[in-house]
């Protein structure tokens, strides 16, 4: 039901304001939502179709904000080269070691997941 | 028949005109992301937004007329990310036994990002409320733009750089952890989710479930981390 994921976000908000927390409403809203569903096991199903349908069109949610950027074109133009490399470059390292860390303490902790492999022979 | 010009200024007016062109240019962008195999390089999220683009200098309509309308979708990114709940509640038993990795690759994506996007900037010359705004930029953009204003960046300059860091990271990881062969899905999503947020997480979900899970938490605990590590970076390099 999406009156259960708004009433989660509303109470994420509220909390959030409240107590002056960095988390956006959002985020604390996601965290209250998975308690509930530890608690009462019911509630996942109850809004299974609802968040199932939302997170399949998470990309179309992110198009109005993405046309921002026209908006912001002369900041971005004035730094131009600096910015793109600094983008660039920071988000290639930041996948690169996120996952290599993530793989080596996997390996270390023998915390692998064989079933959870990408096929790469098909590529 | 009434003149052209009297409906268009009907429509430019209201929100119905600018929300159908927001879900129509998502659908041609998602149309062409299936027409090339789900190729990385054919985001949606671009596609849509170029196509968009486009449309608005061809009407010469300017962003807060377009955002009048295609704000009812912009609001439903906050339920969108209450929902990842459901995937991180369905993975919970696979989520604490992966708990050493995920705390591993936040510690090194997160300071990778903050970190690498503040040196580069840094030699390029770039000081300043412009650096301050680059530090937050692999994280959430709500968050990502109340840290750019503690640290006194501009926030719709962080809320452009987020977008733009998104949709690249969104593009490269695919072939970028190819080539790394990095074949845990677990890792390739949350890796994803740390360095480009909801867009990255928007992507990990069109290729694997465990991906997008995992990818969703690398997000939510990322906007936690890079609230504490940016102010330290930015001192850092004389921001």
């Amino acid at each position: 039901m999406l009156a259960i994921i708004l009433g989660f976000q509303l109470a994420g908000e509220v909390i959030s304001r409240a107590l002056d927390l960095s988390l956006p409403g959002p985020v604390v809203g996601l965290v209250g939502l998975v308690g509930a569903c530890i608690l009462r096991p019911a509630v996942a199903e109850a809004i299974r179709p609802a968040a199932t349908g939302l997170l399949s069109h998470l990309s179309l949610f992110f198009v109005p904000a993405g046309v921002g950027i026209v908006a912001h074109w002369d900041l971005l133009r004035m730094h131009g080269i600096g910015l793109t490399a600094a983008l660039m470059a920071s988000t290639v390292f930041a996948i690169a070691a996120g996952a290599w860390a993530f793989t080596l303490v996997a390996r270390l902790t023998g915390t692998e997941e064989p079933q959870a492999l990408k096929d790469l022979g098909h590529e | 028949m009434s003149d052209p010009v009297l409906i268009w200024s009907y429509l430019s007016q209201g929100p119905l005109l600018w929300l159908t062109a927001t879900l129509v240019a998502y659908l041609a962008g998602d149309a062409a992301f299936r027409a090339a195999g789900r190729a990385s390089w054919a985001n949606p999220v671009l596609l849509a937004v170029m196509l968009l683009a486009l449309l608005l200098w061809a009407t010469g309509t300017n962003y807060a007329t377009y955002f009048e309308g295609a704000q009812f979708v912009h609001f439903m990114l906050g339920p969108a990310t209450v929902a990842l709940a459901l995937p991180l509640y369905d993975n919970l038993p696979r989520v604490r036994r992966a708990a050493l990795p995920m705390l591993a690759g936040l510690l090194a994506g997160s300071s990778v990002a903050v970190l690498s996007a503040l040196a580069v900037a840094r030699a390029f010359g770039i000081q300043g409320p412009v650096l301050a705004s680059m530090a937050p930029k692999s994280t959430t953009a709500p968050v990502a733009i109340g840290i750019a204003e503690k640290l006194g960046g501009q926030p719709t300059l962080t809320a452009a750089l987020v977008l733009l860091t998104g949709i690249f990271g969104a593009i490269v990881v695919t072939p970028l952890l190819n080539m790394l062969k990095v074949r845990d899905w677990r890792a390739r999503g949350f890796a994803v989710g740390v360095a480009a947020h909801g867009i990255g997480t928007a992507r990990a979900f069109q290729v694997n479930a465990t991906a997008g899970a995992f990818s969703g938490i690398g997000m939510g605990l990322n906007a936690v981390l890079t609230a504490i590590i940016a102010p330290l970076a930015l001192h850092l390099f004389g921001g």
